[in-house]
């Protein structure tokens, strides 16, 4: 490039907001009430993020569909689906102002199904004590990103990039100061200076091949917080959502909603046996059906009745179907059958999982209210992400905060369905009010030019004639190796192994090439997505490797039980100055009090 | 099975049909076929979209002439023997190959009055009540509608017109129990309501099966005229002031 600096545009605002799903969206909301001025960065269109793919419902103890509700009860639910590495304040925290952030949806012109008497309707779902989740049929998520949305738009002094990608995080004396982003459409950069960052941009999942995750998903954030120097923590915990699609194969890996079990699916194997109550763990045996008769009298409703076992948490109902078909019982494509259609009648079906329904028919030549479907695991959410501080959202890094899937410590190693929802809301509206008011009090920080042109410099590079690799090709190694060495179940052997190709594919994604021109091009944006996912994939085979024992979504075969040392301890990546610096660090413990209530046997 | 695609290429208003061929497989989608494409033939074909499964709207285009989501469009519903034509939608500028500029709906949605709540403690709304607005909430804005809807895409009306998905916006915020504000005149004069001649296409192309027409445009327009032009009501108005 010389001494020639590229033409990019230039702008200036308290608060930037990386990421535009719930979480961005909420977190914008927040800030501009604050006063703040807010630049929001949406990488697609504004209302694609992949808050739409969110189906079931979002969890607040609203007590609408049982009263016995409460927000201690939702907290435990929570510290117990994740396996207790959860952060407590976090976990306090979602469960007291979840019920709070879904009323005020309602104020802005979200439209949740209704109870009888005209409330907000709530369903079951796995791990939830009691009927929690408030939910509009199975497009929930959709419902609560149109409604930000819409907000959002009206929010005064809060601009919106959209099909705008940050590709650098610039920092100055360990501050985040703004970042640079470029345009998809016709490829041209901006430098955003902001006092204060919030990273909401989501998960990982595109690492991996058999994903219900978008393309978005390419761990953006905890690449950009970590190379700017923030900590991640818990990045080995990955849920594989137990119930994906597995045929035809080019759906393999989209999302079939928890919806289904919750309102009243239940999983079979090729043998006709409802084969989730000989998966009951110990911890969940006092609050779960012990056989088809209590199962069934859970879904006439009969007043004291146990949840069936479908409904136990994700990690739990992911290995079973893997060890199902492992053992020879799959369905014929290789998973497990998922039955509606004699549980339910079909214009039930039809109302309450409209888009199951739809995306059976369309894409699998099959229709849910007469037959079974076929589901088995898919990578389906990041609990681990940028570590922050439970009240403010504050990261590790001055000025740089995070919200959302980004972010970790509310859900420890297991994530409950509907919690991801008003986790969003919960942690947006905290970290862009925290992320307003330091940006109101700190003094503005003007970008380097020099880092700004090395940046501008690393952007560009890809177009250089003497790169080679193909970006795609390496995107689908790296998805091999995740998948190989990362996945479901894990060893120390194929961890290690995983880590050496992926340092070996590092290498080459320096010599990857953008094709063609500068303007929408999607093998330019996939080269700095690649970059991003081989930060995350080597973060996440690090911590794996090191919590050499099985809890929540991660599962090592060499250490299949809990080991009670690691699990008072995080996880925590860092950048050092020879590449990831592995730390264990203490988790915080909770009150007694709240600590006996989460350990008794059954509420 | 090999499959011929012919895909539209090109910037702005300089294009080209680009014929390509590709390895068909069980359950493809269409969009599945241009990914392909993209991985092996053209690395910088454009092409948006975000969650492949019908839900985001993000992947609108003509697939032989016909507006589709890429995603939700099975390749074993095309005849074998001839080539499937993939071209951007047709109402929207072009920005480079499948990719249109869809902005201009942001703007027109930014211009309708968003929910107005009421200020009453506790407001509670039954099922039967919200059933036809939350028809319209299934909206994923992949704007096919907007795409086919004759008022946009050959008179090219979009500074007097807001569309079919902005029509039902506005149906969806007026059948509102709660909502506490007035449209009418906005959708007579902004919106344009009344150039709708209800050839009922975009309900035909709508991917979530929304009976944009019939349960949103015609009873705003009836709602417009009743407002605006009933007699007696409009005597009525001279009289009182």
């Amino acid at each position: 490039m010389g001494d020639v600096m590229e033409d990019f545009e230039e702008k200036k605002y308290d608060v930037l907001v990386v990421g535009a799903g719930g979480a961005g969206i909420r977190a914008a909301i927040a800030a501009s009430d604050e006063g703040a001025t807010v630049c929001l960065v949406s990488k697609s269109l504004l209302g694609k993020a992949h808050t739409v793919m969110a189906e079931g419902g979002a969890a607040a103890a609203l007590g609408n569909a049982d009263e016995r509700d409460n927000w201690k009860a939702h907290f435990r639910d929570t510290i117990r689906g994740g396996k207790h590495l959860n952060n407590w304040k976090m976990a306090k925290i979602h469960a007291e102002q979840a019920p709070e952030r879904i009323m005020e949806l309602e104020k802005w012109g979200a439209v949740f199904d209704r109870t009888k008497d005209g409330k907000i309707n709530q369903r079951n779902f796995g791990g939830h004590r009691f009927p929690r989740l408030a939910h509009v049929g199975d497009r929930t998520g959709l419902e609560i990103i149109r409604t930000v949305q819409d907000k959002v738009i009206h929010q005064e002094n809060v601009d919106i990039l959209m099909e705008c990608t940050v590709a650098k995080i610039l920092t100055e004396n360990n501050q985040a100061i703004g970042a640079l982003a470029y345009y998809r459409n016709n490829g041209k950069l901006v430098s955003i200076q902001a006092k204060s960052t919030i990273i909401a941009t989501g998960g990982i999942g595109k690492a991996y091949r058999v994903t219900s995750n978008s393309w978005e998903y390419t761990g953006d954030g905890h690449a950009l917080a970590y190379l700017a120097g923030a900590d991640l923590q818990d990045m080995e915990f990955i849920q594989f959502h137990p119930t994906g699609m597995v045929w035809p194969p080019s759906v393999k890996g989209t999302l079939v909603t928890e919806g289904v079990r919750g309102e009243g699916g239940i999983l079979l194997n090729n043998k006709n046996e409802r084969f989730m109550f000989n998966y009951i763990p110990e911890a969940f045996a006092a609050e779960t059906a012990k056989n088809e008769k209590e199962a069934n009298d859970w879904l006439k409703g009969v007043k004291g009745a146990m949840r069936p076992p479908e409904l136990l948490t994700r990690d739990v109902v992911a290995k079973a179907i893997m060890k199902e078909v492992k053992e020879g019982r799959g369905s014929p494509h290789g998973g497990a059958f998922l039955d509606i259609a004699n549980r339910q009648p079909p214009e039930y079906i039809k109302k309450k999982l409209p888009s199951m329904y739809h995306q059976f028919k369309e894409l699998g030549d099959l229709d849910i209210t007469t037959e079974p479907m076929e589901v088995g695991p898919t990578t389906h959410y990041m609990m681990g992400g940028i570590r922050v501080d439970a009240e403010t959202g504050a990261s590790t890094l001055k000025g740089m905060y995070a919200a959302g899937e980004a972010a970790a410590g509310l859900h420890g190693a297991n994530r409950l369905g509907g919690n991801s929802l008003s986790d969003l809301l919960v942690f947006g509206n905290i970290a862009g009010r925290s992320a307003a008011t330091f940006a109101m009090n700190s003094k503005e920080r003007s970008i380097n030019k020099n880092d700004l042109k090395e940046a501008i410099a690393n952007t560009l590079e890809y177009f250089d004639n003497d790169k080679k690799e193909n970006p795609y090709h390496l995107h689908e190694e790296l998805q091999d190796i995740m998948e190989n060495h990362a996945g479901i179940v894990r060893d120390e052997k194929e961890l290690i192994k995983g880590i050496e190709k992926l340092k070996e594919l590092e290498k080459r994604v320096e010599n990857v090439k953008a094709f063609g021109s500068r303007s929408y091009n999607p093998s330019w944006h996939l080269c700095l997505d690649l970059k991003n996912m081989i930060v995350t994939s080597l973060a996440v085979t690090e911590a794996a490797k090191e919590r050499r024992e099985s809890r929540g979504g991660h599962t090592r075969l060499d250490y299949p039980d809990y080991n009670d040392e690691l699990g008072m301890l995080n996880i925590i990546i860092r950048k050092g100055p020879d590449g990831i610096n592995v730390i264990k660090s203490d988790k915080k413990t909770m009150p007694d009090d709240l600590d006996e209530f989460v350990h008794k046997e059954a509420i | 099975m090999k499959r011929k695609v012919i895909i539209q290429r090109g910037e702005k208003s300089d294009f080209f049909m680009h014929e390509f061929e590709m390895e068909g497989g069980p359950g493809m989608v269409i969009l599945d076929a241009v990914h392909q494409i993209q991985a092996k033939d053209a690395p910088d074909l454009a092409v948006r979209w975000n969650c492949k499964a019908g839900k985001c709207g993000s992947c609108s285009a003509e697939v032989n002439g016909e507006p589709k989501l890429m995603c939700m469009c099975r390749m074993s519903d095309y005849d074998e023997s001839e080539p499937i034509v993939i071209k951007p939608m047709k109402a929207f500028p072009v920005i480079k190959d499948l990719v249109t500029d869809v902005s201009w709906n942001y703007e027109v949605n930014k211009k309708i009055l968003p929910y107005q709540h009421p200020d009453t403690e506790d407001p509670r709304m039954l099922q039967e009540d919200v059933d036809r607005v939350q028809e319209f909430r299934k909206c994923i804005e992949c704007f096919l509608c907007q795409d086919v809807c004759h008022v946009i895409r050959d008179s090219d009306m979009k500074s007097e017109y807001a569309g079919p998905r902005f029509l039902m916006r506005n149906a969806m915020l007026e059948m509102h129990p709660l909502d506490q504000g007035n449209r009418l005149e906005t959708l007579k004069e902004d919106n344009g309501i009344g150039l709708c001649n209800i050839t009922r296409c975009c309900t035909e192309v709508c991917p979530e099966n929304i009976t944009i027409t019939d349960n949103a445009i015609i009873p705003m327009k009836e709602r417009v005229v009743d407002e605006y032009y009933d007699p007696l009501k409009w005597i009525w108005k001279k009289l009182t002031g």
